[in-house]
């Protein structure tokens, strides 16, 4: 076991390079609304949180994250562009089903955070270049991913406006997609949707079950999907390589799938930009899938740190870019380009004791 | 001393102590009605101790008791890592009751989870948050639709008259136990799908620390464990 307090001055080492790169420490709240979370990231994050009650403030969650309370902090008096950084615990609690893990993961762990808020097409590579230098000693293996690239193939396919949308939706949970893209192969089957006597209750009105069972009524003469697509939406996802071969693959997809060309050229002028910063783009593997393993609201370049001999272990560091998330949390929907990760010290003061 | 748990009232008390008898041991309660004392005839070094069917999962658990009557569904509900603190010794073949996900009947166009599924996010998007669901299963409940990525949906607590949340407002759809559905037929409510979330009956449970001890005992039942 390695004593807490070695685990902070690990941590504090990271908060100070952080702050070295330009960013403002922080501290945000340890006790967070639960609303807010809860409107994010669903059940999810009541299955993962700590949860208690306040008398006056209602439901509670024990911080599960940094992002979130930094982005409102950001969104409620920051300027751009913006770097912070912070050091703090996070509380995730872990429901093992129907039998107890041998090894329970840690409840309650360190993070060290770094976050920027900046229309700065160098933003992905300063943040991935930051945490790359910080975790050269540890021999860690980067995987990078984008989930833009993965929407832009979805917004690409020749389908309806609403298959579209639904693809994209379920873009994170991997089987509802497949079972979406299975019915989108077939023939368009008519539903029958008898009328009821029943009367109506409820707060969902009629009138959004009419607008839905118009959707329906329209899905019946859409053309099923040509196979040669979920053959070429197979292709990108099973893409997992170091990063220039990854880049011959994705343009040669962009040969039969013209779409894909702006997203390619993004990642191709990402790797030359993390080359500036010192990084072997031959190191760091590119997964495409690698978004879909992530928060949902990653929807650009991510990224994590993973030790090779530790298969058990998360990821010792993650990170991506945001700016879905600031559109739900801001204000009429504003997005600001976000991007940011966080290292757990207390897993590089294992790699550190080995 | 083996301390046996057993509901203590209603219909679950009867037909616990029914198919007890049936196997030659005879479980009563001592004294009048209120009190929660019980007697065993017809094994030696067992004792009964009555307790309310929900506390009985975690009585089991700590090891209180060594063997125990209870749903199925109470005991995945209130015990995670279940399998690795009971064991499931026999099913009893009365208390049988579905959990179920059931939305109104009026939604026409809602018919299986993929249903469901799209038209929680059309709610989301149309009323800004999430499609509620009222249940007193939120362990359940929680898994079996991450399970199948049902996403866009929360989970509003409710240990009590569920089916009228619907009518009320304070929730969309419901999950809960039933065994007729004649109570959620008569709010206007339909169960969704094909497979129940869990299928439940009473069923014997062993601490499983203890299960070498209660095996003679289980033996002269005639069920094995």
């Amino acid at each position: 076991m390695i004593p807490k307090r070695d685990k902070q001055a690990i941590g504090q080492r990271f908060l100070q390079a952080f702050r070295e790169a330009g960013a403002a420490e922080v501290a945000p709240d340890i006790l967070l609304p639960a609303d807010t979370l809860l409107d994010l990231y669903g059940e999810d994050i009541r299955a993962r949180a700590y949860t208690s009650t306040d008398p006056l403030r209602g439901e509670v969650m024990l911080r599960p994250d940094f992002t979130v309370p930094v982005v409102q902090m950001h969104m409620a008096n920051g300027a751009e562009p913006a770097r912070y950084c912070y050091l703090g615990e996070v509380f995730r609690k872990q429901d093992p089903g129907d039998e107890r893990p041998a090894n329970p993961r840690d409840n309650e762990y360190l993070q060290a955070g770094f976050e920027l808020f900046a229309h700065d097409p160098q933003a992905d590579a300063e943040v991935f270049g930051l945490f790359h230098r910080l975790l050269a000693p540890y021999r860690l293996q980067a995987i990078t991913g984008d989930s833009g690239l993965l929407m832009d193939a979805v917004r690409a396919l020749p389908l309806s406006t609403a298959r579209r949308d639904a693809l994209l939706h379920h873009l994170w949970r991997p089987r509802r997609f497949a079972r979406l893209l299975e019915r989108f192969s077939r023939p368009a089957e008519a539903r029958d949707l008898p009328a009821t006597s029943v009367p109506w209750a409820g707060l969902r009105g009629e009138d959004e079950m009419q607008a839905r069972i118009d959707r329906l009524l329209a899905d019946r003469d859409a053309q099923p999907l040509d196979p040669a697509w979920i053959a070429r939406l197979e292709r990108l996802f099973a893409v997992r390589a170091p990063l220039p071969a990854t880049l011959a693959e994705l343009r040669g997809l962009v040969g039969e799938w013209t779409d894909l060309g702006p997203a390619v050229l993004r990642i191709e002028e990402r790797m030359a930009m993390l080359s500036a910063q010192g990084v072997v783009p031959d190191a760091i593997l590119f997964d495409a899938s690698h978004g879909r393993q992530t928060m949902e609201y990653y929807d650009g370049f991510t990224f994590t740190f993973v030790a090779p001999d530790r298969p058990a272990w998360p990821p010792v560091a993650s990170g991506g870019r945001y700016d879905a998330l600031t559109a739900v949390l801001g204000r009429g929907g504003r997005a600001i380009p976000a991007v940011g990760g966080i290292i757990r010290p207390g897993l590089v003061a294992e790699l550190e004791a080995a | 001393m083996i301390r046996l748990g057993v509901p203590s009232k209603g219909r679950l008390m009867e037909q616990t102590f029914d198919w007890f008898a049936a196997r030659g041991v005879a479980l009563s309660r001592s004294g009048s009605d209120r009190e929660y004392a019980g007697r065993v005839q017809g094994a030696d070094g067992v004792s009964l101790v009555l307790l309310s069917a929900g506390e009985i999962p975690r009585e089991l658990a700590a090891g209180r008791i060594e063997l125990g009557v209870t749903g199925t569904d109470l005991v995945r509900e209130k015990l995670a890592g279940w399998r690795s603190d009971v064991v499931e010794v026999a099913p009893m073949g009365f208390g049988h009751a579905d959990l179920i996900l059931a939305v109104p009947e009026c939604w026409r166009d809602c018919e299986d989870l993929d249903d469901f599924a799209s038209i929680a996010r059309d709610f989301r998007a149309a009323h800004g948050f999430r499609l509620r669901i009222a249940t007193k299963y939120h362990r359940l409940v929680r898994a079996w639709l991450a399970h199948h990525e049902v996403a866009d949906y929360q989970l509003v607590d409710s240990q009590g008259a569920t089916e009228g949340t619907v009518a009320n407002q304070t929730a969309e759809a419901v999950a809960d136990i039933t065994s007729s559905g004649e109570t959620l037929r008569a709010n206007n409510l339909k169960i969704l799908g094909a497979e129940p979330i869990l299928q439940s009956q009473a069923t014997l449970f062993a601490n499983r620390a203890a299960l070498d001890d209660v095996r003679p005992f289980l033996a002269q039942l005639g069920v094995e464990a």
